[in-house]
């Protein structure tokens, strides 16, 4: 099954230029490893050491942050969307 | 001091003076670095601070403008844009007297153009903006940036689109939508709508005052920090008590102090910082509770809907400065909120939003809590006007209804009420 990453600008340098990529996975961590795998400088970029991710980047399935749902074990279904953005907008 | 650069908060990596927001390397917020150039001449620059416009460019040295000051202005006229700030700081001896406290004074930025401190925060980005040739602003807003984008956008000449949460308060929507801009109403709660924005700057060529240009917009906060220091005359008070939404406000009017006694213009340090939230959307203040460095977003549900950030960017900022000063962030319930409003209001004369509420009935709470040494000088920051949020204070008084006669005014209430009527 198939998962759309959505990559913001900041990130792009680091994944070949994409503004979006095509991933297996059932779960936001597994989409992320995918990721990782095709784009190995993503990894250091928005993950710490242990596999959380930094504390200034955002996660959303499906526009909802993942903090709302099960963080990185959120389920992804076939087809979805994930989006990675900055946290530090707004106010 | 001179803008030279944006600095990465957290790993230090610089960056050129652009719209830029965020570090490639580590997703950590950029924000402006100054440098001195050679000795500095204190008196001078006092002096060049007091005569300078009665608005937020009196202290241009402080602030990222490239160019100076967006074109000439003096005490009285402005020749670039509306002129945000100089607002008053009103002595409130009759608040003190009730919460038992020595000297409050009530920073009222609801004296502002379009009735927010947010006039100050966008009349630094707009002209940062201009400097980079950008012609359309942009924002995502809980209203009162809505009013001051949408604002200073019709007063400069240029194209915006502001973008809000669609359950806004109709007074800040109808304030917005007078000035001509491209309203944007979306269907979620403002961490949705913010989350849409950030997406949005990345493919368009527009100036997203609070995402591309929140660097040079937040800047615009420490004129409120300079303005109570020199308000004061030249001294920095005991103690802050002001509202937190993102916590962009809080953390930089502790910066504006800092970098006036960095530099000699002001003696002492930092003032406790006490952080005002709604029980309804307190992320920041739950993470203070328990002592997290970090907060969990929240969805948020209250009246104080300027505040109602459940996903605040400069959280963990405003912890460590709430530690750093011995302060505290508290919440307040949506009643204690509109009972702190009528006290503001019945103390002062002084009509808050819903979000002056939430600091006035901080204030009120560390005052029975004993938290505040009564020989304190405190500041309340009052961030916006009570026209913003009339549904806050519907119904929370009488009106007498007469016929237009003696006997009828005597027959009714109204002759009893307040303390200097007698019949």
């Amino acid at each position: 099954m198939s998962v759309t990453v959505k990559i913001p600008t900041q990130l792009r340098s680091s994944a070949g230029g994409a503004a979006e990529a095509s991933v297996e996975g059932e779960t936001v961590a597994k989409v992320l490893d995918g990721l990782y795998a095709q784009f190995a400088e993503l990894r250091e970029r928005i993950a710490e050491g242990d596999g959380s991710l930094r504390r200034f980047v955002n996660v959303y399935v499906g526009g909802e942050d993942i903090r709302f749902l099960a963080g990185l074990e959120t389920p992804v279904a076939d087809g979805g969307e994930i989006t990675i953005l900055p946290a530090v907008a707004g106010g | 001091m001179k803008a030279d650069k944006l600095r990465c908060k957290e790993c230090g990596t610089d960056y050129p003076l652009e719209a830029l927001f965020v570090c490639d390397r580590c997703f950590g917020p950029l924000e402006v670095h100054y440098s001195h150039d050679g000795e500095l001449d204190v008196p001078g620059l006092r002096r060049r601070i007091q005569g300078g416009p009665q608005n937020v460019w009196r202290y241009a040295d402080f602030l990222p403008l490239v160019g100076g000051p967006p074109g000439p202005s003096n005490r009285l006229a402005s020749r670039a844009g509306l002129p945000a700030g100089c607002t008053p700081l009103i002595r409130a001896d009759r608040l003190a007297e009730r919460l038992g406290l020595r000297e409050v004074w009530v920073k009222n930025d609801a004296a502002n153009p379009t009735h927010s401190f947010k006039d100050r925060v966008v009349a630094v980005a707009a002209a940062r903006a201009k400097e980079l040739g950008y012609d359309v602003l942009a924002c995502a807003s809980t209203g009162n940036l809505a009013n001051a984008v949408a604002a200073q956008a019709a007063a400069l000449g240029l194209r915006s689109y502001v973008f809000i949460p669609s359950n806004l308060e109709e007074q800040k929507i109808i304030a917005t939508g007078v000035y001509g801009t491209n309203l944007v109403s979306v269907r979620g709660n403002y961490d949705d709508v913010n989350r849409l924005c950030t997406e949005l700057s990345a493919d368009r060529d527009w100036a997203f005052v609070n995402v591309n240009m929140r660097p040079y917009y937040a800047e615009g906060s420490k004129t409120l920090a300079y303005e109570i220091a020199e308000q004061l005359g030249w001294e920095i008070p005991d103690r802050i008590v002001a509202p937190i939404a993102s916590g962009s406000l809080y953390t930089k009017i502790a910066r504006g102090f800092q970098e006036w006694i960095d530099i000699g213009l002001v003696e002492g340090s930092l003032p406790v910082m006490n952080g005002a939230q709604a029980s309804g959307c307190s992320p920041v203040a739950n993470a203070f509770a328990a002592g997290q460095e970090f907060c969990q977003p929240v969805k948020p549900d209250t009246i104080a809907k300027s505040l109602a950030i459940g996903n605040p960017a400069d959280g963990p900022y405003a912890l460590d400065l709430a530690k750093r000063t011995g302060g505290r962030i508290d919440s307040v319930t949506d009643t204690e909120i509109r009972e702190a409003i009528g006290l503001l209001a019945q103390t002062t004369g002084v009509f808050t939003e819903t979000a002056g509420g939430v600091t006035t009935a901080v204030l009120r709470k560390l005052a029975e809590r004993g938290d505040i040494d009564p020989e304190e000088r405190v500041v309340l920051v009052i961030t916006g006007d009570g026209l913003k949020t009339l549904d806050a204070v519907r119904g929370s008084y009488t009106t007498h209804e007469i016929d237009p006669s003696v006997e009828s005014f005597e027959a009714s209430a109204a002759h009893l009420t307040g303390d200097a009527v007698s019949a």
